[in-house]
Parts: C-alpha cells; sequence; structure tokens
C-alpha cells in the first residue's frame, strides 16, 4: 500500500510518502489510521484529532469507513484550502 | 481545460487561446485570484509574505477536471479554463484563473463563479503562509464550503 502525507500530516510524520503493509484487520480508512498513530511520535501527533483530516483512496475522497487493500494509494492531509 | 503550473501566466493570452476560432462566443467571465497581503490578525503577528502551494498533482487534475464537466453539464459553455499554480508566491502574484464562455453572459458568469467555488473545497491544495520568517498551514474556512453547497441545492 503507498501512502501520501501533505501539508502539516508531511510535517509532522516527517515524511512526504511511504509504502506500508498494514495487518490484516485494517481493512479501512479509520483502521488505517488508528494503526499509524501507533507507529511513533510524529504519527501520533498527525493522527491525533481524524476530525481534523480528510483522506483520499485512489485519488479520490474517502470517508472513514471507505475500505483500504493492498495495492491502493492512500492520502492524508487537512482539508484543502486552493484558490 | 486544466493547466496546473509554477510559473506565471498571461491572462490575455491564455483567454485568445482558450477562445481562438469560435464564433458562437457571446460572454466570456474570467475570475483571476491573486495572493493578498492579509494583514496581522486573528492569532497571526504580522502580514503574509508568501504563501507556498502544495498540491496532490494526480488528484489535482483529475479533481479539477471533473469540477469541469460539472459545469459543463449544467450550462452550455463553448470553452473553459481552471488554471491553477502552485509553489511559492508572494502578495500581488496571480495565482488562479477560471475562464467560461458561452453564447450568453449568464452561463458565462454563473458557471465561473461555480468553478470557483467548487474549487475551493475539492481541488487538493495548501497554502502554507510565511508571516515575519514564520511559516503557518492556512486553515479551510467554513464560508468556502457554504459557497460550495449553495450550489447543490440549486
Amino acid at each position: 500500500m503507498k501512502l501520501l502525507y501533505f501539508a502539516w500530516v508531511k510535517t509532522r510524520i516527517g515524511l512526504a510518502g511511504e509504502e506500508v503493509t498494514p495487518p490484516a484487520g485494517v481493512a479501512t480508512v479509520a483502521q488505517l489510521m488508528t494503526w499509524l498513530a501507533a507507529r511513533g511520535p510524529g504519527y501520533a501527533a498527525a493522527f491525533a484529532e481524524p476530525e481534523r483530516l480528510r483522506a483520499a483512496v485512489n485519488q479520490d475522497f474517502a470517508g472513514p469507513e471507505i475500505a483500504v487493500s493492498a495495492g491502493d494509494e492512500v492520502a492524508f492531509f487537512p482539508p484543502v484550502t486552493g484558490g | 481545460m486544466i493547466k496546473l503550473q509554477a510559473e506565471d501566466f498571461d491572462i490575455g493570452a491564455e483567454l485568445a487561446a482558450l477562445t481562438g476560432g469560435q464564433h458562437d462566443i457571446g460572454g466570456l467571465a474570467v475570475f483571476v485570484g491573486l495572493v493578498r497581503a492579509e494583514a496581522a490578525g486573528d492569532g497571526a503577528p504580522a502580514a503574509v509574505e508568501a504563501m507556498t502551494l502544495e498540491h496532490y498533482p494526480g488528484m489535482t487534475r483529475k479533481m479539477l477536471a471533473g469540477i469541469e464537466r460539472k459545469a459543463q453539464s449544467r450550462w452550455p459553455l463553448s470553452a473553459s479554463l481552471i488554471l491553477h499554480r502552485y509553489g511559492r508566491l508572494v502578495p500581488g502574484d496571480r495565482i488562479v484563473m477560471a475562464a467560461c464562455a458561452s453564447s450568453h453572459r449568464h452561463a458565462a458568469f454563473e458557471a465561473c463563479q461555480f468553478l470557483m467555488d467548487w474549487l475551493k473545497t475539492e481541488a487538493p491544495f495548501w497554502k502554507l503562509e510565511e508571516r515575519q520568517g514564520e511559516a503557518r498551514w492556512v486553515e479551510a474556512r467554513k464560508s468556502d464550503e457554504a459557497a460550495q453547497k449553495r450550489w447543490e441545492q440549486g
């Protein structure tokens, strides 16, 4: 699974992206966030307030209940501020 | 047409390219967004000196194309353009341009506003402001979300 981080999510984690293999049982965006939050202090800070985060699965906005699986591109970022 | 670029753009040249050779266009509405030197306040110590736009390249293109398709299905447009810059910009710099051409002005005006309202909430861009050497990520505005929602009722 390919993960991408943007804006302050990237700053807190200290990575723009990474390849991960989550354990069985990580089947949704919400479960992926919980798993990631336990990987270290930077991750814990990035995922401390899930309601302030947005996610995309394969470049479409995805809510917490959306399924994720190996081979997906999953991105985490704050609410967008374009224009 | 969707354009994502770090470089500045020439408004006249973009519009000429967009509408060139089309004789069914009666109105062309254009919005150009600039970086504003937002003053100190709201917890910010000083005015904005620079702004760096980060985006999610693959998804940005996909979302902007989707927004443009929505506008095209809602209004009879002869041509449309969303051009968005990324990278480090300073106050006064052009940041975004939306243009819609139609046979009559109402469709052009409305579609142009629609593009901007949707872009604000759907396009994956983030702004990092610099004030007196301190960088801070800009928070999304509730008013932008309300502006986009308004089109869902109509």
